[in-house]
């Protein structure tokens, strides 16, 4: 628990966010992970409705 | 444990539990993914080598791993579906091929990002880090496969051969290092007893892996829940399940 706040106390925002002067690559680096871990959830979750619609209406078409 | 593999195997017993399964482990997830990154961006040091451009490990050390051990999943559900012909297995190895594409399309992209300021270049045709992008063709490849077929067992079958035949690669990436001088750097943690890096710098990249492993498994359940469905749409659990 005290690392934990050590941390918060140590660092400075300016800090944080120049990285020691390597801002870019990091920075980059995370940003594009989030955007690829974010579309495999997003892409994930849109193909599960679409398949369960395309379900539904096969079966309404049935019935009619 | 028969009776459990069995049970397991049944598309609608895994449908069933896959949702609050999922859910669980997207909580995990979420928690490891919030320390890993508290931990690795702010309570770690900077490398007294590579200053704060070492904090790309904590992305690019778990999503190497999980380029491999995604692919081995695909490959071993392949090699068990080419044998028993199991329906789920299929599901699994379909359902991770997009996932494990996009980790090893991370692992290349963190990898040359973090090359330009340590190397002084993004790319080199070296062993690691060409096999590693053999690895994302085969994905492709894989992936290229399963919409070329439009009957799913066809598609499975060919697919966990070209996998099979793939795994040839992980054994050559993993090595890679060892066997061929290379500007990658060898491995950080693969002596756990005696690591070569701090306390305060592994624990972070521990939880980053275990992020990355529950993101794989959250991701790969919605994936197959969807696939089960479209291989199960004409069974009458299934009909039920969408008119509810």
């Amino acid at each position: 628990m005290n690392i934990i706040l050590r941390g918060l106390k140590n660092m400075s925002l300016n800090d944080f966010f120049s990285m020691g002067g390597y801002a870019v690559y990091v920075w980059s680096a995370y940003g594009i992970s989030f955007i690829v871990l974010f579309l495999n959830i997003i892409l994930a979750i849109r193909n599960e409705y679409k398949t369960l619609n395309e379900i539904k209406k096969r079966l309404q078409n049935n019935k009619k | 444990m028969y009776k459990w593999i069995h049970q397991f195997g049944s598309p609608k017993y895994f449908y069933d539990i896959s949702i609050p399964l999922s859910k669980w482990i997207a909580i995990v997830c979420a928690i490891s993914f919030i320390g890993g990154l508290y931990g690795g961006l702010v309570l770690a040091p900077a490398d007294y080598q590579q200053g704060d451009s070492f904090r790309i490990i904590y992305l690019h050390v778990p999503a190497a791993w999980m380029s491999l051990f995604v692919y081995l999943v695909i490959a071993f559900s392949g090699a068990v579906s080419l044998i028993w012909h199991i329906k789920i297995t299929d599901i699994i190895a379909r359902a991770s091929a997009p996932i494990g594409a996009s980790f090893t399309f991370l692992a290349l992209v963190t990898g040359a990002i973090w090359g330009k300021p340590m190397w002084g270049t993004y790319w080199v045709w070296d062993a690691r880090l060409t096999s590693e992008l053999i690895l994302l063709f085969l994905y492709l490849g894989y992936i290229a496969l399963q919409s070329a077929f439009s009957d799913k067992r066809i598609a499975a079958r060919a697919g966990a051969i070209l996998v099979l035949i793939g795994v040839i690669n992980i054994p050559i990436i993993h090595y890679s290092v060892e066997w061929w001088s290379t500007l990658h750097q060898g491995p950080t943690i693969s002596k756990l007893d005696k690591p070569s890096i701090h306390l305060t710098m592994l624990i972070p990249l521990l939880l980053m892996v275990l992020a990355f492993k529950t993101f794989y498994i959250t991701t790969l359940l919605i994936r197959a829940r969807s696939e089960i469905l479209g291989y199960e749409y004409n069974s009458s659990w299934v009909k039920k399940y969408v008119i509810k």
